[in-house]
């Protein structure tokens, strides 16, 4: 019997994990977000999502085309970054403006880098900022959730008004729900953690990156944020209101831009927490989770090169 | 007494895939020929001793160096040396090989005696004439592993049952079927070395194991057997050490730096065999499984055998075989001919049909760590790659290439497929390469 035999290095056997089978976790973990955002911020959160998600697939489907490289929309990375985009937008965003972000955070931030696995910043968190520069008023006006339209303002600009006194901060659970102004996918802390706990479940992402922001926030926030000198902060409002567990589950913990070591994860958590809280407490924004993620990004290079750990046995003295 | 055991770093749970773990070992009939390679070692290559036409007997030393890192090699037949020739492994290297027609009479040759030793020059002198070197798969001549250098005390022994991978179970079978043997190879192993204690591991997916040899020893001897998590690459030598002992062997360094030993079951049982017939390395329990083999079975074959009559013996193949692996899964070694010998180290043979041979395509890093988090050494493969893919091998040590094991781990969670360990080994023949400049150009 004549028979041909395949050579090759070990190991013979993988896991069978792949980067499409990851993806279609972080969309999965996704939808209860998904799901509120609709409930709460109604038709527009939907066409939202379709039209960022559409316009993120069509321009890699585009870029491959063009370039003549392998079709790589089946990897569905760009679709998580369509609906990461949305989460990201206001309400009430003109439809086309959504589009052009989306078109943005694909050629732009991603594919010009060189693809996926390449990008040095977050694709859709970079596209929310030059949204932000573009279009300053349409990206920070906030409705509240219902059918009416009815502009209002975000928790964390009551916040930093000061007004918080006057009775206008939402109940706190209104808030954990999401019944809340705000981006339509960042609202609803419930959702986002229910989708967190299966990312965790699935071990698509490690505790260690979002405990160590969220951590921190919270810490500097109730030290630093309050009126009534130390310790006076109102944490909790920070840890729930914004983006903060948004960014913290979905955003900084995306592969390509953060960290892949324990210690360096630890280091971009802590980092993403200490700059959200100056842009908070002491910056002209209510908010800095987008900002202080983008800042962080930077920092990856830097820290994976410099935070190569010591190898098992390394360092220990022979006998 | 009671060993706390500790949890290795990294690792996976591939799967057992041991079904072959009931099934005991049978011996395999002579072959048509033997072929017996003057290489089946770590170290220097043995020259032959017998040339083509001459007559061999059973246990006849056919091979031998007088490198001091080297371990003989016998006859495993009698018969006639129908050749001597040079043959390619499927690692590339070439080896001498002595080729032998049985004559099916399998005369002893009068060599095999029990040895007679007095005093632990001779037991190691016996040792070293048995051929036997590491059967956990290193192949590395356990003589030289039981003579550490003067300054080098060892306080414990430890017997490598883990079998951490898929798949084999020679080991196993080795413990259910020659319990005795294993304990008495490892109390000669202390004394020869001097150590007081000695700590038998084995992974809890074999409770059978775990009972039955527990039964056999006592505290008076000083000999401990420990039930391990089930984690691979629990029964790599510097995680099994640490997780029985908590010493961690140091960077380039080996386990007598930390005072330890590590033998396989295998090899401890042969040697407690050796002493009491004088019969030298000639036969190997081997796995043989894989989803292209008809009958799995675990078999015990002649050093020597061809690979094509091992799996004949086994029913042939069901399915046309794609990749037939000499080893585990995970380190096993892709074998290019069927012709090739079974060796000393062989403790598995499998075969695998086309939907299990083919590896999944490449894709692009997307930097997940996972590779990092599975990695029981503390390595980044994926930076490894990357400079490796980029042909950037300038500075690469400092992701402590030479520390890797290759157990695989990396390469086996990458859901990008990324063929991870075979990065390192580019990684680690360049650096050897730069190393030899250095030394020969002396800039």
């Amino acid at each position: 019997m004549e028979i041909s035999l395949l050579a090759g290095s070990s190991p013979h056997i993988r896991s069978g994990e792949s980067t499409q089978k990851i993806m279609r976790d972080v969309i999965i973990a996704l939808l209860p977000a998904a799901v509120c955002s609709v409930i709460y911020f109604k038709v527009q959160a939907a066409m939202l999502i379709l039209v960022t998600v559409t316009s993120c697939v069509a321009a890699e489907y585009a870029w491959c085309k063009i370039t003549k490289k392998e079709n790589t929309i089946a990897d569905l990375s760009a679709a998580v970054t369509g609906l990461l985009l949305a989460f990201n937008l206001p309400p009430s965003l003109p439809l086309w403006m959504a589009a052009i972000g989306g078109v943005f955070a694909i050629i732009i931030v991603k594919q010009l880098f060189g693809g996926l696995g390449q990008n040095f910043v977050n694709p859709a968190l970079a596209a929310r900022a030059f949204m932000v520069a573009s279009w300053p008023g349409q990206m920070t006006s906030w409705q509240a959730p219902g059918w009416d339209a009815v502009s209002t303002a975000t928790p964390l600009e009551i916040m930093k008004k000061g007004s918080e006194a006057a009775g206008e901060l939402p109940k706190f659970w209104d808030m954990f729900v999401g019944n809340i102004g705000g981006c339509i996918g960042e609202t609803s802390a419930l959702a986002l953690l229910i989708g967190a706990v299966y990312l965790v479940a699935r071990n698509v992402i490690t505790l260690e990156l979002p405990l160590a922001f969220i951590g921190t926030v919270g810490f500097m926030t109730w030290m630093l944020g309050g009126s009534e000198g130390l310790f006076t902060g109102n944490f909790v409002y920070h840890v729930f209101a914004g983006g903060l567990i948004l960014g913290a589950f979905f955003m900084a913990t995306d592969y390509t831009t953060s960290p892949v070591t324990f210690r360096g994860r630890i280091i971009m958590g802590i980092g993403c927490g200490f700059l959200t809280s100056i842009i908070r407490l002491y910056g002209g924004y209510p908010e800095g989770v987008s900002y202080s993620i983008l800042l962080m990004n930077l920092v990856v290079p830097l820290i994976d090169r410099y935070m190569i750990p010591r190898s098992f046995g390394g360092g220990v003295a022979k006998k | 007494m009671t060993t706390t055991i500790k949890r290795i770093r990294g690792g996976i749970n591939p799967g057992h895939h041991k079904e072959t773990a009931e099934l005991e070992t049978v011996r395999m009939p002579l072959p048509s020929r033997v072929i017996i390679p003057m290489l089946q070692h770590l170290g220097a290559l043995c020259v032959p001793l017998v040339k083509k036409g001459d007559r061999v007997l059973v246990g006849q030393k056919i091979g031998d160096s007088d490198k001091p890192v080297s371990a003989p090699v016998h006859s495993s037949v009698s018969g006639n040396v129908t050749d001597v020739r040079p043959l390619i492994y499927s690692n590339g290297m070439e080896v001498t090989v002595v080729e032998i027609k049985p004559d099916g009479l399998q005369e002893l040759h009068e060599s095999v005696v029990p040895p007679s030793c007095a005093d632990r020059e001779s037991m190691l002198k016996a040792i070293r004439e048995s051929g036997i070197v590491g059967l956990g798969g290193a192949g590395f001549p356990t003589s030289i592993k039981l003579s550490p250098p003067p300054g080098k005390m060892i306080d414990t022994v430890i017997i490598n049952g883990a079998e951490c991978e898929p798949f084999i179970t020679s080991d196993y079978r080795e413990m259910m079927e020659n319990p005795q043997y294993v304990i008495e190879g490892t109390k000669k192993v202390m004394e020869i070395t001097g150590a007081g204690k000695a700590l038998i591991g084995i992974e809890d997916n074999k409770p059978d194991a775990i009972e039955l040899l527990s039964s056999l020893v006592s505290d008076q001897d000083g000999i401990e057997v420990v039930s391990l998590p089930v984690r691979y690459p629990q029964g790599g030598e510097k995680q099994l050490i640490y997780a029985l002992t908590g010493r961690k062997v140091p960077t380039g360094g080996l386990p007598m730096d930390v005072g330890v030993l590590v033998q396989n079951v295998a090899t401890v049982s042969f040697i407690a065999q050796y002493f009491k017939t004088g019969l030298p390395l000639i036969r190997k329990k081997v796995t043989v499984d894989g989803s292209a083999v008809a009958n799995p079975k675990n078999v015990e074959v002649l050093i020597g055998t061809p690979l094509k009559e091992v799996f004949e013996f086994c029913g042939g193949f069901c399915d046309e075989p794609r990749k037939i692996i000499m080893g585990g899964p995970m380190m096993g070694v892709a074998q290019h001919s069927l012709d090739d010998p079974v060796l000393k180290q062989t403790n598995a043979l499998l075969a695998f049909g086309e939907s299990d041979a083919e590896q999944p395509k490449e894709s692009v890093c997307i930097r997940c760590g996972k590779c990092v988090a599975a990695c029981p050494m503390s390595l980044l493969p994926l930076y490894i790659n990357l400079n490796v893919v980029r042909g950037n091998f300038e500075g690469i040590e400092k992701y402590h290439v030479s520390d890797c094991i290759e157990c695989g781990c990396c390469s086996y969670v990458c859901p990008a497929s990324r063929n991870l360990v075979q990065s390192v080994r580019i990684a680690k023949a360049e650096l050897r390469k730069a190393a030899a400049r250095k030394q020969g150009g002396g800039n």
